[in-house]
């Protein structure tokens, strides 16, 4: 039998494709115009710096409220208190201040400007080879469009794999979409805007750290710049010493304040890599032994050891996203394909984009419940359009179904 | 028997593509990278099983080995946090030099198995690793009849 294939595959005569890319000097005419990088045209809602070396989420004013805070406070304690203790105690406090800034900044600065772990969107291809497996597999239903999960056993753990119709894939497990980034992110933790960006796989460690160092530089501070009031209140008295060096007196309510949120940050975060979960499972409560009593983490490696190992000196993965890469222009064209395939699914968000829009602009009846534009409710023909959690639903009563299916047929 | 190479560019506008076949990837053993062995059906009558199960459970071992938690990663990890990641503008990540390891595989697979057959991998790494993208071109001994026989010998015995 394996004869007879290779029998009929040699008479196919397949001519050998060269496997070398052709450079872009070849196509001459290509030479007008410029070479544009990926990162110019990368479809979610980030903002790239230095020619897409850095990338951050598009809301970057807590971002800076965040630098402004550690270096003015910083700059205060080695300005007016480091020269008192050094003198009064031991030149070491400078230096391990000065290191743990060092350390706090470069740790902060990674975690704002690294890619988190987007995936990038599929293919139009891709796309279309989904849908078809999707509609052969739950077959065209008459009003709902079919459920888009997929299920999947890991470690004997029955994991739910959502479809991202904005990404057009199915999310890994562990993965999600960030609405503020509008990006499918690796192993979410969540989106921070105290970094000005998601924390997920590839950054997670960093995020761990910058807060673990900045739980330490804040006590540190804190408790140096009490020390350095009460050395100087021996001397001259309390209120001497508080006009005598000022910048104290905004040090310690600055710290008083953060050490409570930054120390228990960092604490509820150790929990987290010790037990291997993100942030995300943990709010939803994705392995708490509440949902069942076989419910258990299957990604965990057994004890706290490994689980820490595992997330801050495991492999790094490279960004998948190629931001500098060049934009390959002149894709071969698709043959047609022998079955029509519509491309239903596909453009679903298109098409409930398309009905809201029309409705705007036709119909008055449109009234918003909650945060838009997660739920939207249109008071005329009866039409609900949920847009909630990434996976949007189009219901409807029977009678409406010739207007949407019309509405649909008009803008498609 | 001098072999005929074709740019492949200029093959596209002869041959055009037909379909694009995608391996999907397998997540039963969790978030690691690997990908179905499960063998696409639009190719039983270009290649053979059992050379594509090759493939992908090579590749799918080159992943194991890349994201593999061990002593060499922990000591990369903690050389890195302590020169604060400066190591990585000189050195590469363990991830980076497999992935490497794996385009030059791929790169191997095609001009030895898969060109002859009219196929083409896509390295996973150029779709963001969600996909194994094998393209499959239509064959060209439709047209011309002698230009495709001297080609077949050639293939053939490059086989």
């Amino acid at each position: 039998m394996h004869l007879g294939v290779s029998e009929s595959m040699r008479e196919c005569e397949y001519s050998q494709i060269s496997t070398r890319n052709s450079t872009p000097m070849e196509t001459p005419y290509k030479k007008r115009t410029p070479k544009r990088r990926k990162w110019e045209s990368f479809p979610g809602r980030n903002k790239f710096y230095c020619n897409g070396r850095l990338m951050m989420a598009k809301q970057t004013g807590v971002f800076y409220l965040t630098l402004v805070l550690i270096l003015v406070t910083c700059g205060l304690f080695f300005t007016f208190d480091c020269p008192f203790l050094a003198l009064e105690l031991t030149p070491v406090i400078p230096v391990i201040g000065g290191v743990l800034f060092m350390f706090v900044l470069g740790t902060l600065l990674r975690t704002s400007f690294s890619d988190p772990g987007v995936l990038p969107r599929a293919t139009p291809d891709e796309a279309a080879d989904l849908e078809r497996q999707i509609d052969v597999a739950n077959g065209s239903t008459g009003y709902r469009p079919p459920p888009r999960t997929k299920e999947v056993v890991i470690n004997g753990q029955t994991v739910k794999l959502k479809y991202c119709f904005t990404c057009k894939i199915f999310r890994p497990p562990r993965a999600s979409h960030c609405s503020l980034c509008d990006n499918c992110v690796e192993r979410f933790d969540h989106h921070c805007p105290w970094v000005g960006n998601c924390v997920g796989r590839r950054n997670y460690r960093f995020f761990y750290m910058f807060i673990l160092s900045l739980s330490f530089l804040t006590i540190f501070i804190f408790s140096f710049v009490i020390t350095h009031i009460i050395l100087r209140s021996h001397r001259s008295g309390f209120l001497k010493a508080l006009k005598d060096s000022p910048a104290s007196v905004l040090e310690v309510v600055v710290c008083f304040f953060s050490v409570w949120s930054i120390v228990g940050l960092s604490g509820f975060h150790t929990y987290l890599i010790s037990s291997n979960q993100t942030t995300n499972e943990d709010i939803k409560g994705s392995w708490s032994s509440k949902r069942g009593k076989d419910n258990y983490n299957p990604y965990s490696h057994g004890n706290i050891f490994t689980n820490c190992c595992a997330a801050l000196c495991g492999p790094l993965p490279p960004s998948l996203i190629d931001r500098r890469g060049f934009i390959q222009s002149g894709k071969p064209q698709l043959a047609p394909p022998p079955n029509g395939i519509p491309m239903y699914g596909a453009t679903q968000s298109q098409q409930s984009h398309m009905v809201l829009s029309h409705v705007r602009t036709t119909c008055n009846g449109l009234e918003t419940i909650g945060t838009f534009p997660y739920v939207s409710t249109f008071r005329n023909n009866c039409l609900l359009l949920f847009l909630a959690d990434e996976q949007p639903e189009l219901s409807y009563c029977a009678g409406c179904w010739p207007f949407i299916r019309s509405l649909i047929q008009l803008f498609t | 028997m001098a072999r005929e190479f074709h740019n492949l560019q200029e093959l596209r506008h002869n041959a055009s593509l037909v379909t694009k076949v995608f391996v999907q990837r397998d997540y039963t053993e969790g978030t690691v990278c690997r990908f179905q062995a499960k063998f696409p059906s639009e190719l039983d009558n270009r290649i053979e099983r059992t050379l594509l199960e090759e493939t992908v459970k090579t590749l799918n071992s080159y992943y194991v080995e890349a994201e593999k938690i061990g002593g060499q990663s922990y000591l990369e990890g903690c050389l890195a946090c302590a020169t604060a990641y400066i190591v990585f503008l000189c050195m590469e990540t363990r991830y980076e030099k497999v992935l490497k390891k794996i385009s030059g595989y791929i790169h191997e697979q095609n001009e030895k198995i898969y060109a002859p057959r009219g196929l083409l991998l896509t390295d996973p790494v150029e779709r963001g690793m969600r996909v194994l993208e094998i393209s499959v071109f239509e064959d060209r001994g439709s047209g011309s009849s002698s230009p495709s026989s001297s080609m077949s010998s050639a293939g053939s015995s490059a086989r």
